[in-house]
């Protein structure tokens, strides 16, 4: 426990909610007793490893696999002949836009490849070393065509990722609110520029992987390593494998990180229960990091055309432009969130009334996007939050005054968003104060109503802050489950849908149970991850496990007192209100004897009693009707070296109002976390392809991200200022306001250092090669007006 | 990311390890710390069929101060011991200066001396500071030992004059002579990660302050750590100072066939080649005080 505040032990005086305890997952996993997916044996283990297409387009001429076959140790290798019987395509799970289904992907290739690492066949043999060498001998003849290989080349539609002769556009349309055309038209300032933001992938220290059993007397599937949308992707494939889906159970181990990448369906997700069904033996595949890198989804690559429009006072008046956005060569699970996220954030926490946003979600031979931590917000808040320095210089107003002259303030609670996301209602910010969350991150960083002015330190370098601002919406639907259960000895297990990728939710929702019920935090069981824990489940993601799996908690655990109670109630003659419970003991409201405890009800229950065991059994659901916000700003401050193009990030500070932290530490622990991922990313972390199609980052020397000590003075304020009315507990998410802004904060800083040598800054990553490139442009072209 | 299959011989000696080599041919790699072959093993970029450990070869791992005052280096090393030793410190102020900047504890901790110059990475530290230091490579043939200026031993990108059948054994660094400086600085995208341009220089200063001598070598430009030539020449003779430092380093670029990469441009590295000589260079000159790593 490095954080001085973290506790050991819960407080029994105080509210277990608000408690910074330590993680009762940490004993596990800093003794090294976690028990993640590589770590799962079962007797008779095969291993598969998966063979991909070295190509990013052609046609599939032959695949020759009698080689591998024959090779000692090899059992089975699979090509799409073997598959085609029951294979379907991977699913759109969110965001289905018009047009998506043309481009599904199947589990393997069958008469194209579409993008470098696509699956051709699979290989399984009695250990991975042997599976290896016979993926090497499995012969692919690809006939290589055209390749879209940038977003460029997907506008020009030279050549096409699908069908020959189609553009790359798996789906267009246009959002707006109030009447842009007018504003723009009568605005006295306007700016037009074109941002863009790389490809990047959310790299979790674990990489993806899976262990399935059949059980073919008893006619069970057993998936371990699942995660984040476990029933979704059950349902899936117990239909893909006509299988009922109570025979197909996805268990979830610990999981080392997902950052919205894993737990997705995959080829490989239909490819290992296929095999070791087949097969009638254990299968293990572990994906390895060249693979992940090629393999799991990437995001976060979108280009931006943004025009504002202000009066000369600096009110916003307007925002619109064109979002392209690159779903890589097929549409996945995520469909077109990246994109519409990206067009619906843009506007932003600032009140402007006139916006119109042209999505194009187009297709690229590269591997498939999905959602990466803040999907679209990142990318959004950094075009805005650009924009908005560089009218701020056009129009003379510091940009901090810019921000906030526009910021939506508490009296504008609930702001009505209009419909800028075509296949979600229409959505307010429920609550918040945003102006105050700005003046917060002002004065940490001592800047008083401005930021403080730019300089240079003793080693002539370029010294600025950066400042950007933020919403971020949280607690997605459509509900979450949790069942609750009283055990012999007075515990109780609690059951959630949510799944955990090491946030923390064992002990943060046994804090949540704890205030629920009266009982100690140490008193709760939690179970997450499984199929066979509730009835139904959604899974973690759109930050909302507190917020939804919560909710269902405390639900389930006040109706199981009140049951409780009502039973205890029945049996002493009373009536139900009479009865109190505290600390894990009923009795009359007056006081008095004791009437039962959970002790005893457990014990009850265990030993048949129909009405014990429907007191202490409760099973409840919490259902989203509206979405949570949070928001915040961010505050950089960075060191350029005008010579090197080297950047030091000084200082990052993220303030976040979350409405209420059910556990402080773990809150803070996201934010820090989450910020250092935005600050790798904007400076290093990037997908580069070749005019082929190639990926030339394919290990983690050159796919570069920030080790420990790349960012050593990230701090985060979490404000519990404005709780959401949309649940019983009044919380918001936490897990990714700390990154969404970090690229925009950032790179506003580094532009405000670099201004007075005339560069403009419009592109990620901050690369020293790419700022050397503008500081080159700058010294070339005129100095800028004065 | 298995390795391919491959044999696996630990010779106790170095005449059993000439031995394999000759056996083995082109067959053979050579095994030191590992830090840079594994993971093409790893990779399957390379798939040799005999790996010949050097780690349990006797004798090539001593480091020792000479009467004369020169340093000898085994060619097995881990560079850990360079940057912990106090007569590297005493005697070869550069090396000291440099090696911290080499990746991370724990590769230094297997990483040797050795196996970084036979590798020749052309961003690497060491081969440039063993130039910079105008050390001496020892090389053990099957038909006797050879020695070689660092200067000539490396020949392009991952290459050197090493014959399939011969074994770097060690390197000899000469005692610096009074008045002899150092400056050493490097850009990289972490701390850690080989340089996208480096230098490290040593002069030789007079009682005046004039350059005697001067070796300045920038690394991670060209396909080798490369002489700054123009450089040196524009420095001797001439009074250590500010000015002399950015005269000279404008120089750094000249006839530098500087290389474009996935990091870096050409044009980015013959820009920063300059900036980084002049800012060695007063360090030698005592003018700005060596930087960390970070």
């Amino acid at each position: 426990m490095s954080d001085p505040r973290a506790q050991a032990r819960p407080d029994p005086t105080r509210p277990a909610i608000g408690q910074p305890l330590a993680r009762v997952e940490d004993e596990r996993f800093l003794t090294g007793a976690a028990r993640f997916v590589d770590d799962w044996v079962l007797p008779d283990l095969l291993h598969a490893v998966v063979v991909r297409s070295p190509h990013a387009s052609g046609r599939l001429r032959s695949l020759e696999t009698s080689q591998a076959r024959a090779m000692p140790g090899v059992v089975a290798v699979y090509a799409w002949a073997d598959i085609a019987a029951c294979a379907r395509t991977i699913p759109v799970r969110l965001a289905p836009l018009p047009g998506f289904d043309r481009f599904l992907q199947a589990p393997l290739a069958q008469d194209c490849v579409r993008y470098v690492g696509e699956p051709v066949a699979m290989v399984v043999a009695t250990s991975r070393a042997l599976a290896e060498d016979a993926a090497e001998r499995v012969e692919v003849d690809i006939d290589p065509g055209p390749v879209v290989a940038s977003l460029a080349d997907a506008l020009a539609a030279r050549a096409s990722v699908h069908e020959a002769g189609t553009d790359n556009v798996a789906s267009r349309y246009t959002v707006s609110r109030g009447d842009p055309a007018s504003a723009f038209a009568a605005a006295a300032y306007r700016r037009r520029e074109t941002f863009r933001c790389h490809r990047q992938t959310a790299l979790p220290l674990e990489t993806r992987g899976l262990v399935a059993r059949h059980d073919p007397v008893a006619g069970r599937l057993q998936v371990w390593g699942a995660s984040k949308v476990t029933f979704f992707n059950r349902r899936w494939l117990a239909a893909a494998l006509d299988m009922p889906e109570s025979s197909v159970e996805l268990i979830e181990l610990d999981v080392g990180g997902s950052f919205g990448v894993r737990g997705e369906l995959y080829p490989e997700d239909f490819l290992v229960p296929f095999a070791a069904r087949q097969l009638g033996r254990p299968v293990k595949w572990i994906e390895d990091r060249r693979e992940h890198l090629i393999a799991t989804n990437h995001s976060r690559e979108i280009e931006c055309e943004l025009e504002i429009a202000c009066t000369a006072q600096g009110e916003v008046l307007g925002l619109r432009g064109r979002v392209l956005g690159d779903l890589g060569a097929y549409v996945r699970t995520n469909g077109g969130v990246v994109p519409a996220k990206a067009a619906q954030f843009l506007p932003g926490p600032y009140r402007i009334p006139n916006c119109e946003f042209e999505v194009v979600a187009l297709l690229t031979h590269r591997t498939p996007v999905g959602t990466y931590r803040g999907p679209g917000r990142y990318e959004a808040n950094f075009f805005r939050e650009r924009l908005l320095d560089l009218a701020a210089r056009d129009l003379g107003i510091d940009p901090v005054e810019l921000r906030r002259r526009n910021l939506i303030g508490p009296d504008e609670m609930p702001f009505d968003c209009g419909v800028l996301c075509p296949y979600e209602p229409a959505t307010q910010y429920d609550t918040g104060d945003y102006p105050m969350a700005l003046e917060r991150a002002l004065d940490a960083v001592g800047g008083g109503r401005a930021l403080p002015a730019p300089g240079r330190d003793e080693r002539g370098r370029l010294t600025a802050f950066g400042v950007a601002c933020f919403v971020e919406s949280s607690g997605a639907g459509p509900a979450e489950n949790a069942r609750l259960r009283v055990l012999p000895d007075g515990r109780i297990e609690v059951g959630t849908g949510c799944s955990t990728m090491g946030q923390g939710h064992e002990t943060v929702l046994a804090q949540i149970a704890s205030d629920a019920m009266g009982l100690p935090v140490d008193r709760f069981v939690v179970h997450h991850g499984s199929t066979t824990l509730v009835e139904h489940g959604y899974g973690t993601y759109h930050s909302r496990a507190v917020v939804v799996g919560g909710s269902a908690v405390d639900l389930a655990a006040r109706k199981l007192v009140a049951r409780c109670a009502a039973l205890l109630a029945q049996r002493s003659g009373l009536e139900p209100s009479m009865v109190d419970c505290r600390e894990g003991r009923f009795m009359h409201r007056t006081g008095g004897a004791v009437l039962g405890t959970f002790a005893q009800l457990g014990a009850e229950a265990a030993a048949g009693d129909a009405e014990a065991i429907a007191a202490t059994q409760v099973e409840d659901r919490f259902e989203v009707r509206k979405r949570t916000y949070t928001y915040g700003t961010h505050v950089a401050e960075v060191a350029v070296d005008p010579e090197t193009a080297e950047v030091e990030v000084l200082r990052h500070l993220a303030v976040e109002d979350i409405g209420r932290a059910v556990n402080p530490l773990l809150v803070h622990g996201q934010a820090i976390g989450a910020a250092v991922q935005g600050l790798s990313a904007a400076f290093l972390d990037e997908l580069v392809y070749d005019a082929a199609g190639q990926l030339l980052t394919g290990t983690l020397a050159d796919y570069r991200v920030a080790t420990a000590d790349g960012f050593p003075r990230v701090e985060a304020i979490t404000l519990e200022e404005h709780r959401s009315p949309h649940n019983p507990l009044g919380v918001k998410g936490a897990g990714e306001g700390g990154i969404v802004a970090t690229a925009a904060a950032v790179a506003n800083a580094v532009a405000t250092a670099l201004a007075p040598l005339g560069v403009t800054l419009t592109e990620l990553p901050l690369s020293p090669e790419r700022l050397a490139r503008a500081l080159r442009a700058a010294r070339a072209s005129p100095p800028p007006p004065a | 990311m298995k390795a391919a299959a491959f044999e696996y011989a630990a010779p106790r000696s170095l005449s059993e390890a000439h031995a394999l080599l000759r056996e083995h041919g082109e067959d053979a790699r050579l095994l030191a710390g590992g830090q840079s072959l594994m993971p093409v093993l790893a990779l399957r970029l390379a798939s040799p069929a005999i790996l010949v450990d050097l780690n349990r070869v006797a004798g090539l791992d001593e480091l020792r101060g000479t009467s004369a005052g020169d340093l000898l280096t085994g060619a097995m090393v881990r560079t850990r011991t360079l940057e912990l030793s106090a007569e590297v410190a005493r005697t070869q102020p550069l090396l000291h200066a440099a090696v911290p900047w080499i990746a991370h504890v724990q590769i230094r901790n297997r990483g040797t001396l050795g196996g970084s110059l036979s590798h020749a990475d052309p961003a690497a530290e060491l081969p440039a500071v063993a130039m910079a230091s105008d050390a001496t490579l020892i090389i053990a043939g099957a038909r006797g030992t050879r020695e070689q200026p660092a200067h000539a031993f490396f020949t392009g990108l991952f290459g050197t004059t090493l014959a399939p059948d011969e074994i770097l054994t060690g390197v000899r660094w000469p005692a610096w002579p009074t008045g002899r400086r150092h400056g050493f600085v490097e850009v990289a995208r972490r701390h850690g990660d080989y340089a996208i341009v480096g230098v490290a220089l040593t002069v030789d200063l007079d009682p005046d302050r004039l350059v005697t001598g001067a070796r300045v070598v920038v690394f991670g430009a060209a396909d080798t750590a490369v002489r700054a030539s123009a450089v040196e020449a524009a420095l001797i003779g001439q009074p250590a100072g500010e000015p002399l430092a950015a005269a000279a380093a404008g120089h750094a670029s000249d006839g530098l066939d500087a290389r474009g990469d996935l990091q870096a441009s050409a044009e980015y590295r013959r820009e920063l080649a300059p900036v980084l000589v002049r800012r060695a260079l007063l360090q030698a000159f005592g003018l700005s005080a060596p930087r960390a790593p970070r």
